[in-house]
């Protein structure tokens, strides 16, 4: 079995920034565990923090597994993470930039123009069109893991609408509310700024045509939507309407809000529906979500969408190899965060490689999310194993592959006890006229032992993740 | 060559519709073979949006209509001086990188009978120019027109399946067989002015074709259907990576109406 | 604020209001079933006039057939596939509310949410072992904690006279409905005015608008059709009469009016119909017939709906 890095407990002593919550958790009788953990779940249930799941049966609003010990970080650790993933954040809007404009990184040779222009990601319509303040993607989400003390890798970036800020949000309330006594011993940096960070970002945004204070709105699919209350939640923090297309029409050049006062000029979406939904003059004829003229409005410089459509491509898996490519080459910088080593099945050798190799890797769909169409070698049987090489054999520009990481872990409360479960970190990245980043971000906890799917919907669940102070 | 263009496109509903919204790609933009001497589009009691340039270098507006309706009238008219260039387009502002237009869509992805008449076609061809005349000629050939053959959604496969097909899918399977041999390939649409007849029937004048990307001389027009490259009877309105995408008009009516879409197209040569 | 939020607040309120005439006609079932009526055959056709009164009955003869007791509530209270039940209410009532968490309190939210959560939990247990009585007071707590929060906790903002129009509205619809299927519906013939089973009725409507008492209250003495007909329909002080109602819903449109420096329809044909209920009288109602006056009503009820839908729920209007 590989080493796994414990982030609390280190050759048998207990490391720096979890000192305090050893007594914590000593101190806490299993009785007392388990009244906090049903206090909390209660207080999810309360405040509506499910993601629904529709036309499975049972109850359509389920709560993600809330995990009370917290992670923890240090200032010096969250420093260089933060510059790292600002630099990634950069980086990646840079490219997005160039990609839709003039192609610099395609015709240097660095990357391959295939894997831009054909990708399934890619937006012709947002060829030529240069978005307010030049940023594509505004809120970007990357997923890292830890290996080690100072190891830590980028998994996957997700420059769309990256999900799940407000569980960083709630999970820190909820803490709060629950052990306040922590929080005084604690120097812990607040993440409450979030929402208003996000309502700055994005009104910094708006369309040159834009003469007043900006509206904002949050497009939602509806009320349907797994995320739904993450979008209402959102909505209500940054004090913005909460939409859906039908809310909206396009009229003379600009996007226009139904309201119970007539017609109200909205200047920036923040879109929670997919490219292909937003317009169905643009995109998808059949969608019924989103807003019939929009991407002309967008596109003609009378409102702005955040993230811009077409951002996809730059979070696409085959794409991701080539990030630290795109630090030096927009940035002149080195990548401060490093990738995990990929194998592009579409290559040859490449491909050779991960079909010997099966049992020791990590294979993802291109395209894939949500931690499905995935194999993990170690923990596969020879069935599955086998069916996943005839898939791969078919079409290995589908896939990728990747070694088994060694995944830190942290410890988290489970039925016995406490017990080291494997976790992951999303940090969200804002992206305006200024990149910042709030001290703190979304840890996902693989809960059944060894496991290290950690996404909510393979039963993962999530933990507050603090930064300390110095 | 001057021509003039008439073309009004009117969709009907048979219940009152709330409000439409209309995107045009009805701009002939400027370039060598082409030089607008007025222009005008109006949608009838519309609004008018704003418009931009998009990356293929087409100019596109954005419309809409205030209901309750049960019409909606496009009007495009204006005249055009054009010349002949020899199907090469020169002088056109745009943006898109050629390799873009390698992108396969619905209705241009190659089945195993196109990929086989491609590869036949290339390997009897002595460079991309001479590849291009030669697609585009097989094309003719494999693709027989035929007025109403096939329908809006048909693809480039199927309209080779049953032999025959109109404009719309000849430049649909030259564009899938060219992308097939790494050539760049668009979807234009345009108006074509038939001398044959001075009253040319109406739908007609309404025309498409491809552009296949030539290292060296750039994009240069292929009209499988009139067996010939662009020249001055063409009129070149926006380009695409199929007819879908290239649709000089979209619109959307939000309402319970039915509807339904008469088009008129009237292209006449003036002496100059 | 969105007219799509307007919309779902008017639908919050009009579906609590639903739910509550729901459990009010299937207590009063319930009383109707432990008192020898004036009719041999009176304990079915009881029943059926409820299902009548409630909008009922198509919907339930095409499921069940003949009224049967256990049938007809679980089909008023428990059955989704009836729009109007108790449960189809609170959960789109609860639906509505999520939509637009944002509008509401969480005071509002734990009202209707934690409703909704027990109703899961009702649903759940036997029927056998559930009395009637106990639905509808269950019913009755929860619509009041509702409207208590409501009270309490809501800005006065266009969010709140959306809310309290769509109970206005509601009501005055439900209320006007109950009258008339009294006449209508319940009562065999006309010559049996003022007879011991009109009389009988008129106590039963009565109590299902939770309204014994209080007409005791403010009339006293024998009961009549005119005395209740004034109380139900003419009696400012009544909470359920259709003055009341209209009263209502004029003073929240022109708030809103007010809010939004606009007035128009919604606001004209208001104040026309709280205008003429209070220059009316018993005797022209009587005089126009119970019945045209009812039908009349709800579809000027139903004009003021679409008027307020049209200027401030449709997004149309500019």
């Amino acid at each position: 079995m590989t080493e796994h890095f414990n982030e609390m407990y280190c050759g048998g002593a207990v490391r720096e920034p979890y000192a305090r919550l050893e007594n914590w958790t000593n101190a806490m009788p299993a009785e007392l565990r388990q009244m906090k953990q049903a206090e909390a779940e209660a207080l999810f249930r309360r405040i509506g923090i499910t993601f629904a799941v529709y036309g499975e049966g049972g109850d359509p609003d389920r709560l993600i597994p809330f995990d009370m010990f917290p992670r923890v970080f240090t200032q010096k650790e969250w420093r260089k993470l933060e510059a790292g993933i600002k630099q990634r954040a950069r980086a990646l809007n840079a490219f997005l930039l160039d990609v839709y404009g003039k192609g610099e990184i395609i015709k240097s040779g660095r990357i391959p123009a295939r894997l831009v222009y054909q990708n399934a990601a890619f937006e012709r319509a947002v060829m030529g069109f240069t978005p307010s303040c030049g940023v594509f993607s505004h809120i970007v989400g990357v997923d890292l893991v830890r290996t080690g003390r100072d190891d830590f890798y980028v998994l996957e970036d997700n420059c769309r609408t990256p999900s799940g800020v407000s569980y960083m949000l709630e999970n820190r309330e909820i803490m709060m509310r629950m052990f306040p006594k922590l929080f005084r011993e604690n120097r812990i940096e607040p993440v409450d700024g979030y929402a208003e960070a996000l309502r700055r970002t994005l009104a910094s945004v708006a369309p040159a045509k834009c003469d007043r204070d900006p509206t904002l709105a949050i497009l939602t699919p509806g009320h349907f939507n797994s995320a739904y209350y993450e979008h209402s939640f959102l909505a209500d923090l940054m004090g913005v309407e909460l939409v859906e297309g039908p809310d909206l029409f396009v009229e003379n050049g600009f996007v226009w809000m139904r309201t119970t006062e007539g017609p109200q000029k909205v200047d920036v979406i923040y879109r929670r529906i997919d490219d292909a939904f937003l317009d169905p003059l643009c995109f998808r004829p059949d969608s019924m979500l989103g807003v019939p003229g929009l991407m002309d409005v967008y596109r003609s410089g009378g409102v702005s969408i955040c993230s811009a459509p077409g951002a996809g491509v730059a979070d696409d898996k085959a794409v991701y190899t080539f990030v630290p490519e795109m630090v030096r080459f927009y940035l002149g910088e080195e990548p401060i965060l490093q990738n995990v080593p990929t194998w592009q099945c579409s290559k040859p050798d490449d491909l050779k490689y991960v079909l010997a190799n099966l049992p020791e890797l990590v294979v993802k769909e291109v395209h894939g999310s949500g931690g499905y169409g995935m194999l993990v070698g170690p923990k596969a049987t020879k069935e599955q194993i086998e069916v996943f090489r005839l898939k791969i054999q078919e079409q290995p520009e589908n896939y990728i592959a990747q070694p088994t990481l060694a995944l830190s872990t942290t410890p988290t409360f489970v039925e016995e006890g406490v017990a080291p479960r494997h976790v992951d970190l999303r940090p969200y990245c804002l992206v305006g006229q200024d990149v910042q980043l709030v001290p703190g971000g979304l840890t996902r906890v693989a809960l059944t032992e060894g496991s290290l799917v950690v996404n909510s919907s393979q039963g993962g669940g999530v933990k507050d993740t603090w930064i300390l102070a110095e | 060559m001057i021509l003039t263009v008439n073309h009004v496109t009117i969709y009907r509903y048979d219940a009152p519709m709330r409000s439409a919204v209309q995107s045009l790609r009805l701009f002939p933009a400027r370039h060598e073979g082409q030089r607008l001497i007025e222009w005008s589009v109006e949608v009838e009691g519309g609004i008018r949006g704003s418009s931009f340039r998009d990356g293929g270098g087409d100019r596109i507006e954005g419309w809409s209509v205030r209901g309750p309706l049960q019409e909606v009238r496009i009007t495009a008219r204006g005249r055009v001086e054009t010349s002949d260039t020899a199907g090469i387009l020169r002088g056109h502002y745009e943006i898109s990188d050629p390799l873009v237009y390698l992108c396969d869509t619905a209705a241009t992805a190659c089945d195993e009978n196109l990929r086989k008449l491609a590869a036949d076609v290339a390997a009897g061809a002595s460079g991309p120019l001479d590849l291009g005349h030669r697609l585009s000629a097989r094309v003719s050939d494999e693709v027989a027109y035929m007025s109403g053959s096939t329908q809006s959604q048909t693809t480039a496969a199927e309209a080779l399946a049953q032999g025959q097909g109109v404009c719309q899918d000849q430049a649909h399977a030259l564009i899938a067989m060219a992308r097939e041999c790494d050539l760049p390939a668009r979807y234009v649409s345009g108006y074509f002015y038939d001398q044959g007849g001075d009253l040319p029937p109406d739908d007609e004048a309404s025309h498409a074709w491809a552009e296949l990307w030539i290292d060296g001389y750039g994009w240069i027009g292929f009209d499988p259907a009139n067996k010939c490259c662009p020249d001055a009877r063409y009129i070149r309105l926006g380009s695409g990576l199929d007819a879908h995408d290239t649709a000089p008009i979209r619109g959307t009516a939000q309402g319970m109406g039915a509807e339904t879409m008469d088009v008129s197209v009237a292209l006449k040569s003036m002496q100059q | 604020m969105l007219s799509r939020t307007a919309e779902n607040l008017v639908w919050v309120a009009r579906y609590i209001e639903r739910a509550e005439t729901m459990a009010r006609l299937l207590e009063v079932g319930a009383r109707i079933t432990m008192i020898p009526t004036a009719r041999g055959d009176g304990y079915r056709s009881e029943w059926e006039s409820l299902l009548q009164a409630s909008g009922t009955a198509a919907g339930f003869a095409e499921k069940y057939g003949d009224p049967v007791e256990r049938n007809i509530e679980s089909y008023l209270f428990f059955d989704r596939d009836n729009p109007s039940s108790v449960v189809s209410c609170f959960e789109h009532a609860r639906e509505n509310a999520r939509i637009v968490r944002t509008a509401i309190s969480s005071q509002v939210w734990d009202a209707l949410n934690v409703a909704y959560q027990e109703l899961r939990q009702l649903e759940r247990r036997s029927r056998s072992e559930v009395e009637m009585t106990e639905l509808t007071e269950w019913v009755t707590r929860h619509v009041t904690m509702v409207r208590g929060a409501i009270d309490t906790t809501l800005l006065r903002n266009d969010g709140y006279h959306f809310l309290n129009l769509g109970f206005a509205l509601e009501r005055a619809d439900n209320t006007a409905r109950l009258i008339d299927v009294k006449y209508y519906v319940l009562l065999p013939s006309l010559d049996m005015v003022g007879s011991e089973l009109d009389t009988y009725q008129w106590q039963t409507l009565l109590r299902a608008l939770q309204s014994y008492r209080a007409f005791h209250f403010a009339y006293g003495g024998e009961i009549g059709a005119r005395k209740i007909a004034h109380f139900l329909i003419l009696n400012g002080q009544s909470p359920r009469s259709l003055l009341t109602t209209a009263e209502k819903a004029t003073y929240h449109l022109d708030c809103l009016g007010r809010d939004y420096n606009k007035s128009g329809l919604p606001q004209m044909r208001a104040r026309a119909l709280m205008n003429e209920l209070e220059r009316s009288s018993v005797e022209e109602i009587f005089n126009e017939g119970l019945h045209e006056f009812l039908t009349r009503f709800i579809r000027e009820v139903g004009g003021l709906s679409k008027a307020v839908y049209d200027t401030y729920l449709s997004g149309v209007a500019r």
